[in-house]
């Protein structure tokens, strides 16, 4: 053990022995923080599979896929999908990486798993809820992925589900009577699950510090799930009300959101005066803040691992941690941005337009100070570290297409094209995710305590990093070009001579795709066969790298740790000649 | 009897954590930090806040939206469970009170025990009252029935069975809570940490007001 002061530590719960509380319906935040990741996994192999199906039909609208018409005969007749269908896989795809992976990942499993431990605590300060959490997440999944084998197949609202479309019912089109309901069920339910964690990880944060754990010592990384978790708070708790409409709408016959006088399959709505933009401002109050429950974890992340890497202190951290917090309250005055052409009030647009651009001052800043804490390091360029700067490039990638998609005058040529798809990729998922490897790679030795294979791991990151450029990039041009989205096929249409670029992209996708295999295969083969990992295998300052690898149980081995130091101590005179200060360790000479 | 049960009446707050040696390193004075429990509470009233903010925001743009509102009279029942919520506040505040004092006692046997069945006696009043109150809200739902006003008759009657719905579930939370803390007063004849119970407290009186909140905003908007 590091930590040269500790005392000892009350014990919230004891160990448990039988299976079933040790491993599925555990209390410790340790293994709940794994469940989350492994569920995120789950996912995002659904999700991937299901964006390489979409990307095959894009390029090769006539190919046949065989197992397709196993899932689904009606949507996918001789394995080749109906329009209809491809647009409840694209539902299905933008909902499991939205939900299950972009906010699970990044957010639920790290922050599970290592605020506790950052912030020198033996659990959650709600162990239960935390269980509770993970597992209504886990059922509003189970509930999810059940629409694929309903009789009319998930929604093919969007992850966004559109108003009056998702709440009209089975008259609309196919996947909109069950499967559309499921999907509702299955966010409600999802809601109830993140306001448990959120709440966990406010109070956790606020009260189960260490001694000595000054909110200015805490990692950045602990600094990013807090404030997602207020952001996560405040949104969860809009979108649950809506879904809770949308519900009542669709089983109850109201019409909160159904206007009247809509006549679909020969049918007249038996509905009146709903208003579909209620919808949508109830949705994107909480999808625009969504954005940043999914990006601000790996931010944090990034910063916590970057200076590992260049063994220098990151540049203002004051500022970055400024940044969040600004970011996090400007989250919310933002959410018209996603509306311009929705036929809302113009004035309106321009209100939307300026926090927008505003919000990009705080997002320039992190940038700024992550990639100006490289310059002049001695850089130590190990799996970790290169997902860092990944990050760093794929963030400004997507942010910069943000500053056009801000204006309402640029917005409304660009909106619903690939511009926006590959705006959006990038900044927010490919960003997520690289946060979500680099953490990996990262913090696999503590929570496995063996080491990843660093070979495997840099052919991961560049088959990654290359491949995602070509993915997304050129989806700007589609887009500059018109190429809109949601489109099945562009055969026999005008943007057929585009045709060419997408199957540029379909080969880019299922290569990058395969590269994933790669990391799927060091997260299997390290668990079992990797090198043990030491306590601290990277020579960090922040607390879980003070005890043992995997922590134990109550994660300090019965003591608490006392915080000496902030996290930022790297470049410094250290004991043994090393030149790190950890922070549990007697703070350093003058 | 060297004990003065009225000071410890108005001293309920729990005692100071004692000071922890940390080699000067930090300060000893009192941590500012409240217990998890009052805490959780206070986030998790946040998020209902959010969620009523937004079924309000929802009502008012629904409202504006089209000219289908229908206005209605909010049953009368109503005043009264309104005043059983508030007196289930005053009996909880009571039953907190006598409980909280119970450990300061505990070297007065007699009036400790008195303090607790008490409490216990003011905790099951607010349980009563509680339920009470989610009973004359469902008559209030069976006199707009009655009437034909139904879930899905106009959106002004659906904001009004959403609103008390989405309240008396969150109710039924608190009395969850209500039925939870007596029996491990119960258990505990009386000596269970209280500081559960203050959180407790700060939910119901917040549904209090929620309440009050809901029911004013429905009165001006119905």
């Amino acid at each position: 053990m590091h930590d040269v002061s500790s005392q000892p530590a009350t014990h919230q719960h004891t160990a448990p022995t039988g299976f079933i509380r040790k491993y599925v319906f555990s209390l410790d935040h340790k293994v709940i923080g794994k469940q989350y990741y492994g569920l995120a996994l789950v996912a995002v192999l659904v999700g991937m599979v299901l964006s390489w199906l979409l990307r095959i039909h894009l390029a090769y609208p006539s190919w046949h896929i065989p197992f397709l018409s196993k899932i689904s005969a009606s949507g996918a007749p001789n394995g080749v999908m109906t329009p209809e269908y491809y647009l409840s896989l694209l539902t299905m795809h933008g909902t499991l990486m939205v939900f299950f992976v972009l906010t699970n990942a990044p957010f639920a499993a790290f922050g599970n798993y290592f605020l506790p431990i950052q912030i020198g605590a033996e659990d959650m300060a709600f162990p239960r809820f935390n269980m509770m959490s993970f597992w209504t997440t886990f059922l509003a999944f189970v509930v999810m992925m059940a629409s694929f084998f309903v009789a009319d197949g998930p929604p093919i609202s969007g992850w966004t589900a559109y108003a009056p479309l998702s709440a009209v019912g089975g008259d609309a089109g196919p996947g909109l009577a069950l499967g559309q309901d499921l999907w509702a069920i299955s966010i409600a339910i999802f809601c109830v699950g993140s306001l448990l964690g959120a709440l966990n990880f406010i109070a956790t944060t606020l009260d189960l510090r260490t001694k000595g754990m000054l909110l200015a010592r805490m990692p950045y990384s602990t600094w990013a799930w807090f404030v997602t978790s207020v952001i996560a708070l405040l949104a969860f708790a809009v979108l649950l009300p809506a879904c809770i409409l949308l519900i009542l709408d669709r089983v109850a016959g109201t019409s909160f959101f159904i206007p009247g006088g809509l006549v679909l399959s020969d049918k007249l709505q038996p509905h009146s005066g709903g208003s579909p933009l209620l919808w949508q401002h109830l949705f994107w109050f909480f999808g625009h803040p969504e954005v940043y429950i999914a990006v601000l974890p790996s931010i944090g992340i990034i910063a916590t691992i970057l200076p590992v890497f260049t063994r220098k202190p990151l540049l203002g951290p004051r500022a970055l941690i400024g940044s969040m917090i600004a970011i996090g309250f400007l989250s919310y005055m933002v959410w018209g941005h996603h509306m311009f052409v929705s036929g809302m009030n113009p004035f309106s647009a321009t209100l939307f337009s300026v926090p927008t651009l505003v919000i990009t001052i705080p997002a320039t800043i992190m940038t700024l100070l992550l990639t100006a804490s490289v310059y002049g390091s001695k850089m130590r360029f190990e799996t970790p570290a290169l997902f860092c700067l990944g990050f760093i490039s794929v963030f400004i990638s997507g942010g910069i297409s943000g500053f056009y998609l801000a204006q309402p005058s640029l917005d409304t040529y660009l909106h619903a094209t690939y511009f926006v798809v590959a705006h959006f990729h990038f900044v927010m998922a490919v960003a997520s995710l690289f946060g979500v490897f680099a953490g990996t790679y990262f913090w696999f030795p503590k929570m496995f305590g063996r080491m990843m294979n660093e070979t495997l791991g840099k052919w991961h990151f560049w088959l990654t990093f290359v491949g995602v450029y070509c993915v997304f990039m050129p989806m700007h041009y589609l887009g500059l070009v018109g190429n809109v989205r949601r489109y099945s096929a562009f055969v026999d249409d005008y943007l057929a001579p585009l045709i060419p670029v997408h199957k540029f992209i379909t080969v880019a996708a299922l290569l990058t795709g395969a590269a994933q295999l790669i990391f799927f295969w060091n997260l299997i083969w390290s668990r079992f066969k990797g090198p043990i990992a030491p306590e601290n295998p990277w020579e960090a300052t922040s607390l879980e790298w003070s005890t043992t690898s995997p922590p134990p149980f109550d994660n300090f081995g019965g003591k608490h740790p006392v915080v000496q130091n902030g996290p930022n101590e790297y470049g410094v005179e250290g004991a043994d000649g090393t030149d790190y200060v950890m922070q549990s360790a007697a703070p350093r000479r003058a | 009897m060297g004990i003065d049960i009225q000071q410890a009446l108005h001293d309920v707050q729990a005692p100071e954590p004692p000071s922890v040696d940390t080699g000067g390193l930090i300060s000893t004075k009192k941590d500012p930090r409240p217990e998890r429990s009052e805490t959780g509470v206070w986030v998790g009233i946040s998020a209902i806040i959010m969620t009523f903010a937004a079924f309000t925001s929802a009502m008012i743009v629904r409202q504006g939206a089209t000219a289908d509102w229908r206005h209605f009279e909010l049953p009368k029942l109503l005043y009264v469970n309104t005043l059983i919520l508030l007196a289930s506040s005053a009996t909880l505040g009571i039953a907190s009170k006598r409980l909280s004092a119970v450990g300061r006692l505990a070297t007065a046997q007699e009036q400790s025990k008195k303090m607790y069945s008490e409490g216990m006696t003011w905790l099951h009043v607010t349980l009563g009252l509680g339920v009470l109150f989610v009973v004359g809200q469902f008559l209030a739902w069976r006199i707009l029935v009655a009437q034909g006003l139904l879930l899905s008759t106009n959106p002004s009657s659906s904001f009004f069975y959403v609103f008390t719905a989405m309240h008396a579930a969150h109710l039924l939370g608190g009395l969850g809570g209500l039925i939870y803390m007596i029996r491990k007063f119960g258990r505990t004849n009386g000596t269970a940490r209280t500081t559960g119970l203050r959180a407790m407290c700060t939910y119901w009186h917040f549904m209090d007001g929620l309440w009050l909140y809901l029911f004013l905003i429905l009165l001006v908007r119905i």
